[in-house]
């Protein structure tokens, strides 16, 4: 199915909240994205696991139109990411792996700015800004900067953010990194609820295979660019015996483990490689 | 493939808002989103007042001491009813304007530092009004700076020109320089990326940018060469603009107002096609 047919019938068929079809992407020589196909239904929690530099960011930055695949496509509900960068941001929700609210405005204003972004109509603006944040549980933090948050309160209140626009797809990358085990607990709740609620298929990265096993319907273990294997992490570790957990399964398909890997996956490559496609221009 | 997550989420309860997508529509929104940032900037300056008052500091030096004293010099010879200090406010209001704009890019680098722009660019936000969006939030923190301006030198006894069409003229065009100033610090971010590298360049350019224009003294006291470089100089114009409006200086508003618009649009242009190539970093 071409994205252009999915995009003239998007009721008729069933379309795949995410579809990836060889995409590829490359720093200077170092292949960050290796012909990845992947498929995501609607409605699913999926997560895309791997140590760092396993290319998962550069997955997500093509799909949420910030790069352009170097070869491939990936589609959003049916729309090519490369060929309508607007409409898909109309239905992605994007949390990026920084705490990135701005910390020089109240929560309410952080929350609104999105609302103007995607153009949430004046009437109903501050209904929804409440609405979003009563959601992540920030109503009483509202007027207060977002300076003053914490690491767990901030990443609540870009959720709050990406809700506003009733995004079908809400993309989290490393949703949980930099927080307390407490915090971490807490936003994989509100993140199951948003799920629940809203109906939204949500695609997260993450190197925590003990969090992935815990709240996604399927995961795809990805590796030097390259996605290794695709399942249900149940399947995937009964694949393997009794007592198996998903860093076994990782390593049982790549032959590694998660500790070694950033060694030659990791972001010092990655760095390296760019700063070599920076020279080459 | 078809997958079906094991418990399908009941159907939405937020509807996305519902997009015109003609060209009325989407000018309309690329206002709204220059409006939204100016706001954003405006709501930053009510939760931290100092910079205003910092900022206030250098042109209030500028036209008590350096006016005064070339007050008393008599050493530049000015139409009659024109005093020096008359003569220098307009200069100082643009000067004051360009020491804000010309570190604006500063700010752009450290909201990609921290995830703010890519999660602006995930937004159904034109590239290009991200950076209109900017440049015009850059002019009404030098509105306010302007403002500063007309009062201390009123205070001070300069006599401005009673029409208010005058003023909004001058505040038109100081909108104008701060945008152009801003974007050419964006896009020189955008050739540097690092900060402090724009931080360097920015401290080069910002001085000979004001001695090469009119801030000071009128260019026909300038040598030959200098008097050639005034001439490429948007600072010029725009100081000439202000004066024309302000104190009734003789200039040729139509030429001033013309490269003032010209070269903001070019920034304009320049900035947002070097955007992505800083974002991506």
């Amino acid at each position: 199915m071409t994205a252009s047919a999915a995009e003239l019938t998007p009721q008729e068929t069933v379309t795949d909240a995410v579809q990836c079809v060889d995409l590829t992407y490359s720093f200077g020589t170092h292949t960050a994205v290796d012909h990845v196909n992947l498929s995501i239904a609607p409605g699913e929690m999926f997560g895309l696991l791997g140590p760092n530099g396993a290319g998962k960011t550069t997955t997500i930055r093509m799909l949420t139109t910030l790069i352009k695949p170097a070869e491939g496509t990936v589609a959003v509900f049916g729309i090519d990411a490369a060929a309508h960068p607007m409409r898909v941001r109309r239905v992605i929700g994007y949390v990026p792996q920084l705490l990135s609210a701005d910390a020089n405005l109240t929560g309410i204003e952080n929350v609104e700015l999105f609302a103007r972004l995607f153009d949430v109509p004046r009437k109903e603006r501050k209904e929804r800004v409440a609405d979003a944040l009563e959601a992540m549980g920030l109503t009483e933090a509202g007027d207060r900067l977002a300076g003053t948050y914490s690491g767990g309160m901030i990443r609540r209140l870009e959720l709050a953010q990406s809700l506003i626009s009733a995004p079908r797809l809400l993309v989290l990358d490393e949703p949980t990194v930099g927080l307390d085990p407490i915090a971490r607990g807490n936003v994989w709740e509100y993140i199951k609820r948003l799920r629940a609620e809203f109906s939204m298929t949500v695609l997260m990265t993450t190197h925590y295979m003990d969090e992935a096993d815990q709240y996604c319907d399927r995961v795809s273990l990805m590796h030097r660019g390259k996605i290794r294997v695709t399942g249900e992490p149940a399947e995937l570790r009964a694949g393997l015996g009794d007592g198996t957990t998903l860093d076994d399964v990782f390593r049982h398909y790549t032959g590694d483990t998660l500790d070694d890997a950033p060694e030659e996956g990791g972001i010092r490559d990655v760095r390296r490689a760019r700063r070599t496609a920076r020279r080459l221009g | 493939m078809t997958y079906a997550a094991p418990d399908a989420p009941p159907a939405a309860s937020v509807k996305p808002p519902v997009i015109a997508d003609n060209p009325v529509a989407g000018l309309s929104r690329l206002f709204g989103r220059v409006v939204t940032l100016c706001w954003v900037e405006l709501r930053k300056i009510r939760h931290d007042r100092s910079e205003l008052y910092t900022r206030a500091i250098q042109p209030a030096l500028w036209l008590l001491i350096y006016g005064e004293v070339f007050t008393k010099l008599h050493a530049i010879h000015l139409p009659q009813g024109i005093t020096y200090l008359a003569y220098l406010s307009p200069g100082i209001m643009a000067q004051s304007a360009l020491f804000i704009a010309i570190f604006y890019g500063i700010q752009i680098i450290w909201e990609r530092d921290a995830g703010v722009l890519t999660k602006l660019m995930v937004t159904p936000t034109p590239r290009s009004a991200l950076i209109t969006g900017k440049a015009f939030a850059c002019g009404v923190r030098s509105l306010i700076q302007g403002v500063v301006v007309v009062i201390l030198a009123a205070i001070l006894g300069v006599r401005f020109t009673g029409n208010p069409l005058n003023f909004l003229g001058a505040a038109i065009i100081l909108v104008l320089g701060a945008a152009f100033f801003a974007c050419l610090s964006m896009s020189i971010a955008g050739v540097v990326v690092a900060r402090d590298r724009l931080m360097g360049i920015g401290q080069a350019i910002t001085m000979p940018l004001f001695f090469s224009s009119s801030a000071l003294y009128p260019t026909s006291v300038m040598p030959g060469w200098l008097q050639v470089i005034s001439r490429f100089n948007p600072l010029s114009y725009e100081i000439e603009a202000l004066r024309g409006l302000l104190i009734g200086w003789p200039t040729t508003l139509w030429l001033d107002s013309v490269v003032m618009v010209g070269a903001t649009i070019a920034s304009i242009t320049c900035a947002s096609l070097l955007l992505p190539r800083l974002a991506n970093r």
